[in-house]
């Protein structure tokens, strides 16, 4: 009976430990979620302004670009996951994993062929443990995404689509992140960022939305050419702002949880020890009294 | 004279944003300065100085940039820019 009592405390103990942890990566996650969410707004002016120079070439000029165009001579298409470095997060990664698949599952159903870039360690582990080759992959900022990398991603992705056939190129790329809609609410999405479609998702601007007739300088062509990678790297960059923000909401959410679960574990173990050593104190006494009775029937 | 709306911004966040009479930027085929009134244009910028004479005079403020795109419409000039590199409020010394 003794033992029982202790085996108990040391449960409590140890969820107590467990508790403490999971309470602190709560805290670290709160705190950091404030300062992602400001990185997703400060860089709002600038793909609005970015989206609205890519409309006004696209719609005043009759330039065609290489990204603007289905390229029809290969079947590969890229897919690029954002997930999260460190787990902890509930099911964040996990659900963005399972949406790739779906993807994946789809673009191979129509008879493609995917290469996947993904980023993210926890991403590059659930895939190199299952033996699937990565085109690309980029880890250790997921939480707190810099334009550095998201330009080195935009790079290697626009490379890749200018490539050649023959030369690993890629006709469309795909990104899937997770998105953040508010504190509670993170969702998967999967949106095809090449060939663009230009003018699509630009909301709708609150002045009177006609774009003024500009004059390029030096001409179209070179507006253009200049505006679409900046264009590729602001949507990539948002993405991974908006994935960063989704998983520290995540994180906080999955902590907060767990800290409640620790708790009530703990309240369960102090309940049962407690019970433990009322029953092991009943049991000394009734065995006291009967040892009493014993001896005084002897004598 | 009327002002122009400057909005300077960068990937990751606004640099300046204000009034002012006139801003000089490097644009594709060499400095180009805009007053209020300019024909609205979109130009290609490359690595150099964006300086920006406040509205109500004053110091003129410069930018040291890698590279983006300048859109000015109706007075309202927006300045993209990959990255600032230095800048800010000059010192008097450089004058203008």
């Amino acid at each position: 009976m003794a033992g029982s009592q202790r085996i108990y405390k040391a449960r409590i103990k140890s969820t107590q430990s467990l508790k403490k942890m999971f309470r602190a990566q709560e805290l670290i996650a709160a705190s950091r979620i404030g300062r992602a969410r400001d990185r997703v707004s400060l860089a709002a002016p600038y793909s609005r302004a970015i989206t609205r120079a890519v409309s006004a070439v696209a719609t005043h000029s009759n330039v065609t670009h290489p990204f603007l165009v289905e390229r029809a001579d290969t079947s590969r298409v890229a897919v690029l996951l954002i997930a999260s470095d460190r787990g902890m997060a509930g099911a964040y990664s996990a659900s963005v994993i399972r949406e790739t698949e779906r993807l994946i599952e789809r673009l191979e159903r129509e008879g493609k062929t995917v290469a996947l870039y993904v980023s993210g360690r926890r991403a590059e582990t659930y895939y190199t443990f299952r033996g699937r080759e990565l085109a690309g992959s980029w880890t250790g900022s997921s939480d707190a995404p810099s334009t550095d990398v998201a330009g080195e991603i935009a790079d290697t992705l626009l490379d890749a689509f200018r490539a050649p056939a023959d030369a690993g190129g890629i006709a469309e790329v795909h990104v899937v992140y997770t998105q953040f809609v508010n504190m509670v609410t993170q969702r998967p999405r999967v949106i095809r960022l090449l060939p663009l479609e230009v003018v699509e998702g630009v909301a709708p601007a609150d002045e009177s939305d006609t774009l003024p007739l500009y004059e390029f300088e030096p001409e179209p062509a070179v507006v253009l050419d200049a505006l679409l990678p900046r264009y590729v790297r602001s949507r990539i960059y948002a993405s991974l702002l908006q994935a960063a923000a989704s998983e520290l909401a995540a994180r906080q959410r999955a902590m907060h949880t767990a800290t409640e679960n620790a708790e009530d574990l703990i309240r369960m173990y102090t309940r049962l020890a407690n019970q433990a050593r009322q029953g092991e104190i009943t049991q000394e006494i009734s065995e006291i009294v009967s040892g009493a009775d014993a001896l005084a029937s002897a004598s | 004279m009327a002002d122009i709306e400057v909005d300077l911004v960068a990937a990751d966040g606004k640099v300046w944003s204000g009034t002012a009479q006139r801003i000089i930027a490097p644009a594709g085929d060499g400095e180009m300065g805009i007053l209020a009134g300019h024909t609205p244009v979109l130009t290609v910028l490359k690595p150099g100085e964006i300086r920006v004479l406040p509205a109500g005079g004053g110091e003129v403020m410069r930018w040291q940039v890698e590279g983006g795109f300048l859109s000015f419409d109706s007075n309202q000039a927006t300045v993209v820019v990959d990255s600032v590199v230095s800048g800010g409020r000059s010192s008097a010394a450089s004058g203008h």
